[in-house]
């Protein structure tokens, strides 16, 4: 039976470990060639370890065994030119260009709004609001000139739809990238490129399995622990769950760029079990 | 291995249009099904409704695919005769983990009585809690969780509709079912009962493809505006909702709850 996606090529960027490789592995399991981008560095003032050269080269093993091909590249989305050259490489090495994955992203220390420095604030709009700009702007052009129409799928979060205390440089990044989900998806519907955004509670990813999200939630807590932020991470949810995995985005990400959502265009698709009508 | 292999999916409306394309979509997936339509007349809809042999065309195709149905005609406004058919469906197929509130009416017309506004809210709202209601106590009670669709439209997030009693009454009630949706995933949420709406744009079905409809739309310039999608398509097909309604009750959206979901070809975002 063919794949959901036979025959497609995907551009994921933040692609070397977390919901990035879940989709490039999740997409390639329904036929389709990846092309993959990640900074494989850490970033500054981050609390966790950034991705690295080894975990892109795991995203590429676990692509090619599944016997799709991919082409995969260090790039920074904060970089347009770095982004737009190693997606050009891409398609001219696999052919076309169909779906977009704007994953990168980044979770940064809480502070309230008026104690955040000024580069806090800076590197978050830079990559999670910037970054996707970027990395549509690059793929664009490569879509409209397939003539096939497209899928673009931006990846907001619940803090895209709602706000959260301590956090307005990632709630207003990810509020961003729903304005701008909703332009591309009116500029580019004669073109047959349909844009959507999706919004997860949280996902089991280095992320938010940090030591700053765990005191984020448990701040009676000097040193919390994953089993610490587990209780306080499913009260955000309706649903008895303390948090979804990377493939449940995967397989939502999966349905938009298929044939099966052909007329599903501008909308925020929340995957969030529940949290966003608690 | 379908995506719904040995699940049991309840749907209202099913005689033809989405409601089969539903039964026979979430049959290709494996699941067995519950049918029921009224199968008659409503005096205020300015269409011909269904018949017991478009019904029987539906048990037909989900036989064809070796799958099993239990097809009866029921109003969705008449508790009783629903939950009858419910319980039937039940006994000879087995307990439910799919809920799909199909069932409506479009009682839009230039000529329209003063009951439809009384009529719409019945069907499309009513008609939904009833629904629901006799669904979720079985489910409850069974304990392995559960998908609830119910069917909104585009006229559930927007005012659209138009300015007749039908029309505003088909607005609201439509607007209502995203309350009952909300209401119903928080309440079913710790039993794992998921709970979403989807919202079509306009559907190459009889409700919508009829001479009363484009005689209505006709005559208000700015209704048929108010029908004009992002991309450049009139309409959607059945499939495509049902495609739409086979992801959220699979275990592809296990944790999709609480969710507004227009299949609209761009509308809402457009407006």
């Amino acid at each position: 039976m063919a794949g959901r996606v036979e025959g497609k090529v995907a551009f994921i960027t933040g692609a070397a470990r977390g919901q990035g490789r879940s989709h490039a592995v999740r997409l390639a399991q329904e036929g389709a060639d990846i092309i993959a981008v990640d900074i494989c560095a850490d970033i500054r003032g981050l609390p966790y370890a950034g991705a690295t050269e080894q975990d892109l080269a795991e995203t590429v093993k676990e692509v090619e065994a599944l016997d799709r091909r991919i082409v995969a590249v260090q790039a920074d989305v904060r970089d347009y030119g770095a982004l737009a050259a190693a997606l050009a490489d891409g398609v001219g090495q696999l052919g076309r260009l169909d779906i977009v994955s704007a994953n990168a992203g980044i979770g940064s220390s809480p502070h309230e709004a008026q104690e955040l420095a000024d580069q806090t604030w800076q590197d978050m709009v830079d990559i999670n609001l910037t970054g996707v700009w970027h990395t549509a702007k690059a793929a664009i052009p490569h879509l409209i000139e397939g003539g096939r129409g497209g899928s673009i799928v931006l990846t907001s979060s619940a803090a895209g739809l709602m706000a959260y205390p301590n956090i307005a440089h990632y709630v207003s990044a990810k509020h961003g990238v729903v304005g701008l989900m909703k332009t591309l998806a009116l500029e580019l519907a004669p073109h047959f490129i349909r844009v959507n955004s999706i919004h997860p509670t949280q996902v089991d990813t280095p992320m938010i399995q940090n030591e700053a999200t765990w005191r984020l939630f448990r701040p009676d807590l000097e040193h919390p622990s994953r089993a610490d932020f587990e209780p306080a991470s499913q009260a955000m949810n309706v649903l008895p769950i303390p948090w979804v995995e990377p493939l449940d985005i995967s397989n939502a990400v999966l349905f938009l760029a298929s044939d099966e959502a052909r007329f599903i265009t501008g909308v925020p698709l929340p995957v969030d079990a529940g949290c966003l009508i608690k | 291995m379908g995506k719904l292999e040995g699940k049991v999916a309840f749907i209202t409306g099913a005689a033809r249009g989405q409601g089969r394309s539903h039964a026979i979509r979430l049959a290709q997936e494996g699941a067995n099904i519950i049918a029921v339509d009224i199968c008659r007349q409503i005096e205020t809809v300015p269409y011909p409704m269904s018949t017991p042999d478009d019904l029987a065309e539906t048990a037909k195709e989900v036989e064809a695919l070796d799958r099993r149905i239990v097809a009866q005609q029921a109003d969705v406004r008449d508790e009783a005769g629903l939950r009858a058919a419910f319980d039937a469906g039940v006994a000879e197929l087995g307990p439910v983990d799919i809920v799909l509130a199909n069932a409506g009416i479009a009682p839009m017309s230039l000529h329209e009585t003063h009951d439809a506004w009384q009529d719409v809210i019945d069907v499309n709202l009513t008609g939904v809690l009833n629904t629901v209601e006799t669904a979720i106590p079985s489910m409850i009670e069974r304990g392995q969780g559960g998908a609830i669709v119910l069917t909104s439209s585009t006229a559930g997030i927007n005012g659209i509709g138009g300015p007749t009693r039908g029309g505003l009454g088909y607005t609201a009630a439509k607007h209502g079912v995203v309350g009952l949706m909300r209401s119903y995933a928080n309440n079913l949420a710790p039993h794992s009962i998921r709970v979403n709406t989807v919202h079509p744009t306009g559907v190459n079905t009889p409700m919508v493809v009829n001479d009363a409809m484009q005689e209505f739309l006709a005559q208000d310039p700015t209704m048929s505006n108010a029908l004009a999608n992002a991309l450049p398509v009139p309409m959607v097909e059945p499939v495509d909702i049902s495609n739409a309604i086979v992801w959220l009750v699979s275990d592809d959206a296990r944790y999709v709850t609480g969710v507004t979901l227009p299949v609209d070809a761009g509308f809402t975002n457009k407006k």
